[in-house]
């Protein structure tokens, strides 16, 4: 099958069942994309299909077939999330941040100026054991522009 | 004899099961080690450790740092990076002696090598007890004043110059007069010919720059947030194979039949074997391995497995402490004749607590390869030393042969640092398997990791105390139970945070007794080990004891710190209470909780800012004050305590790992229920100006919160908290 992974079409003839997940880490050499806990739960391995937030770990490639894949690696080094992470040092152990990132631009694609309470709701799918809630939140009103 | 059937699902990895002791324990300690190691290799000395490993070459400014000709300098990082950013902090010890510039010094990590880089405190090459930075104060301050000593040297030969009227500035050796100057590349080559001096001057703290301000950052945050960061779930080599392994549902349990057939025939499976703690899968990448596992049919042996459920558990656990069975408890801590002084009136009180999991964001994984009697790891390795040894058991060689190469960690809050190389050993033993050097990575799911063990071990702590004047306690009962976390010497761990407590010292009687009960369970080091719980001991029978008083909980300890003459805990304790408005009024319905905890040589004291609402208790505020020594890089001890907070607030709140029948029953994220962002407090954190040698961070920010919400929440109902979590 192919599947558009970055605005590129790539190869993959592996198991249809394969979560999207796997065949990004594995097949496709994605590894930005994280696994933590398989069942979306954590958020670890949030990218954007059609532009929306989705666990990947959940989603068979098959599913994935037809959709615009963006991951991490598909996040230029200059956007405004990547510049205030690392502005506000957000990353302790780091594991969970490039799925934190990915539902945040989805967030922000949706609401440019979200409040707290939009961050709030967008983001506490996303698990973070090292606790670094608040300068996510931090860095989203940075890299949005709002106090 | 019981029965699972894994079918397969291909959906998602299907949760299993638990994992038994590989190893019987190993040993930390520096004499302890070399003392294993001796006899388990025969009669060797320390030196044993490395036998068989590569000469290394340290370079012209020893093991520590490294400079290039285009003038970067990498400090080399003996601790493992799990998040704790000590990196940093090492960096700009070495970065301020030297005086280089710091947007051109960078870190590595060290290759596993105790001889060269053993932690003192530890004894071993390893990352715990919060040491990174206080481990190396002194030699890493000798380290970057000695290279900087070389350059100076290097250029006042070239120049033909005194050496006193010579500056470094920046990574340039300059000298005012003749306005002459060179950078640390121009002189490297002339530089590394010198001597090291073996005294080298330090700098006075009144003239750093670069210590104790926020240009001390971390160095990684850029790989970090951008995906390029590699993990050990991110190794990929050539003819790699992905393990996976059916562990018994039990502790202790093992494979009594294993049906292999329809696993083998799973696409992408390459083998099928049993090891020592199950049966492996390994195939052509996760997913098929993943599949594989499922299709597995296999019949355990739990003959000697434990089965006994937390809530059997916590009733014996109340019997033991009560001295009512035949574990029997040892004194951690005694003052003073007992006589008749815990006649009469007396506060009792008695608080349990859960298993716990690590559960850090990468589950358990580790890439090994095995070629004869040579061992290559590549992994998120905590304590090198110990899994160079019980790697070398599994593989019958040399702990000098056990390669490690040690990549960042996606968490490990102690996971990662088991006496028994528990997951290495495994991956071990499927890649001696495999064999031919071939690289094998070991993935364990979240159901793996989450039910593997090593918890923070469940505990029951029973108090007596006997006042007197003014309140303050004047005889001290403090009975504990909780398994042995290392298999070795008395179990210590436990009464960190009790023994030697100012709550302790200012009684004239003390009776402190810890009853090691043995279980199937194997406990585990976990952030901040026996002091998250101790804190919540301590600090909650403490404010009781302030109330019973009818003295204010500030107060009330800052009558004892005077009385004990603590001052450290006096300055933290003024310095929270003035930052967070103690005593002034809050909006209905909201309360304040304080606790004052030392942990590793570091205070932290806290006040919780806590509401009820129905079944919601909310934490909105919680202001830290800090005493650290010399704050190197206040940054990172900011992220720290702030991640401590969170790490230790969703403990207290929601943590447990249930045990029925011995089997743990939160394998997940959906059951065993963490902090989210919905939920972060606001974390403010402050710091006593210190002149003292800097002490740990990445552990101390935990323990206090627990108690700082349970005295919050006497506060608003009255009603103390025996047990955690808060939420059931
Ligand atoms: S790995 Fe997909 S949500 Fe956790
Ligand atoms: S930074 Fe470690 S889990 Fe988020």
């Amino acid at each position: 099958m192919k599947l558009n992974v970055n605005s590129e079409d790539r190869e993959f003839d592996g198991d249809p069942n394969m979560p999207l997940l796997w065949v990004l880490r594995d097949h496709l050499n994605l590894s930005g994309t994280k696994f933590g806990c398989g069942i979306a739960q954590c958020g670890a391995c949030t990218v954007h299909l059609n532009g929306k937030a989705a666990r990947s770990c959940s989603v068979p490639a098959a599913e994935a077939q037809g959709m615009k894949i963006r991951t991490i690696e598909g996040v230029s080094a200059g956007h405004p999330l990547l510049v205030a992470w690392v502005k506000h040092d957000v990353p302790q152990c780091g594991y969970c941040q490039s799925g934190q990132i990915m539902q945040a631009a989805a967030l922000l694609d949706e609401k440019p100026k979200p409040t707290d309470t939009d961050i709030d709701a967008a983001m506490s799918g996303n698990i973070c054991r090292c606790g670094t809630y608040r300068r996510i939140k931090a860095a989203i009103k940075d890299a949005a522009g709002v106090a | 004899m019981s029965e699972r059937k894994f079918e397969e699902e291909a959906q998602r990895p299907k949760v299993f099961t638990r994992r038994r002791l590989v190893l019987g324990g190993s040993l930390l300690g520096g004499a302890l080690v070399v003392g294993y190691a001796a006899t388990n290799f025969g009669a060797i000395a320390a030196g044993a450790l490395s036998i068989g490993a590569r000469a290394a070459d340290p370079g012209a400014f020893g093991p520590f740092i490294k400079i290039d000709e285009t003038g970067w300098v990498t400090v080399v990082n003996r601790y493992q990076e799990m998040g704790q950013g000590s990196h940093a902090g090492l960096a700009a010890i070495v970065a301020e002696e030297l005086d280089a510039d710091w947007e051109m010094v960078r870190f590595e990590t060290a290759p596993a090598n105790a001889a060269v880089y053993r932690d003192a405190t530890l004894g071993i090459q390893g990352t715990g007890a919060s040491q990174a930075i206080a481990g190396s104060w002194d030699q890493l301050r000798q380290a970057g004043a000695a290279a900087r000593a070389m350059f100076v040297q290097a250029f006042a030969r070239k120049w033909v110059l005194p050496v006193e009227s010579i500056g470094v500035r920046n990574g340039v050796v300059y000298h005012s007069a003749s306005q002459r100057s060179e950078t640390f590349a121009d002189l490297l080559a002339d530089a590394a010919k010198i001597t090291p001096p073996e005294h080298p001057k330090l700098k006075d703290p009144k003239d750093y720059r670069l210590i104790g301000t926020e240009i001390v950052r971390r160095k990684d945050s850029q790989s970090k947030s951008s995906g390029t960061e590699l993990y050990t779930q991110d190794v990929r080599l050539p003819n790699m194979l992905v393990a996976m392994v059916a562990h018994p549902p039990h502790f202790g349990g093992k494979v009594g039949r294993a049906d292999m057939a329809a696993a083998r025939k799973v696409p992408g499976v390459v083998d099928v074997f049993e090891i020592a703690s199950g049966v492996a899968v390994v195939a052509q990448d996760t997913w098929s391995a993943c599949l594989g596992r499922n299709a597995l049919k296999v019949e355990w042996d739990d003959a000697k497995a434990e089965t006994r459920s937390s809530d059997a558990l916590r009733a014996l656990y109340r019997e033991i402490a009560k001295g009512k069975t035949d574990v029997t408890g040892s004194a951690f801590q005694t003052k003073g004749k007992v006589d008749d002084a815990f006649d009469g009136e007396l506060f009792e009180a008695s608080f349990d607590f859960p298993y716990l999991a690590h559960a850090p964001m990468e589950p358990m994984n580790c890439v090994a390869s095995v070629d004869g009697r040579r061992v290559k790891l590549t992994f998120a390795a905590q304590v090198q030393t110990v899994d160079q040894i019980n790697c070398a058991l599994a593989a019958i060689t040399l702990p000098g042969m056990v390669e490690i190469e040690t990549l960042p960690a996606g968490g490990s809050f102690g996971r990662r640092g088991t006496l028994t190389s528990d997951y290495i050993v495994e991956c071990v033993n499927i890649a001696r398997h495999v064999g031919g050097g071939r690289p094998v990575k070991l993935v364990w799911t979240r159901e793996d990791d989450m039910s593997s063990g090593y918890y923070r071990p469940m505990a029951h702590h029973m108090v007596s105390i006997k006042c007197g004047e003014g309140g303050l306690p004047l005889a001290w009962r403090h009975n504990i139970v909780s398994q042995a976390i290392v298999p070795f010497g008395a179990n210590e761990l436990p009464t960190h945070g009790v023994k030697n407590s100012p709550y302790l010292s200012v009684a004239s009687v003390v009776d402190g007794k810890i009853f090691t009960p043995k279980l199937g369970v194997p406990p585990g080091l976990w952030r901040s080990v026996g002091n998250s719980q101790s804190a919540m001991v301590m600090e909650h029978t403490v404010d009781q004891l302030a109330r019973r008083a009818k003295r204010d909980p500030a107060e009330y300890r800052r009558a004892i710190f005077t009385k004990v003459g603590d001052v450290r805990k006096l300055a933290v304790l003024d310095l929270v209470c003035k930052k967070a408005g103690w005593g002034s009024p809050l909006d209905a319905g909201w309360a304040r909780g304080l606790a004052v905890h030392e942990c590793f040589g570091t205070v932290v004291a806290q006040v919780a800012e806590v509401s009820v609402l129905g079944e919601n208790l909310r934490v909105r505020r919680v202001v830290c004050a800090v005493d650290c020594g010399i704050a190197i890089a206040p940054n990172q001890i900011a992220a720290q305590i702030e991640g401590g907070v969170c790490f230790g607030l969703g403990a207290a709140l929601y943590g447990r790992i249930t045990l029925d029948n011995g089997t743990p029953q939160e394998t997940n994220f959906d059951a065993y229920r963490v902090l989210r962002m919905d939920e972060a407090p606001a974390v403010e954190v402050h710091i006593v100006p210190s002149k003292k040698t800097p002490t740990g961070i990445g552990e101390p920010g935990v323990p206090p919160i627990a108690p700082a919400v349970a005295n919050a929440l006497l506060s608003l109902t009255g009603r103390p908290t025996s047990s955690l979590p808060f939420v059931i």
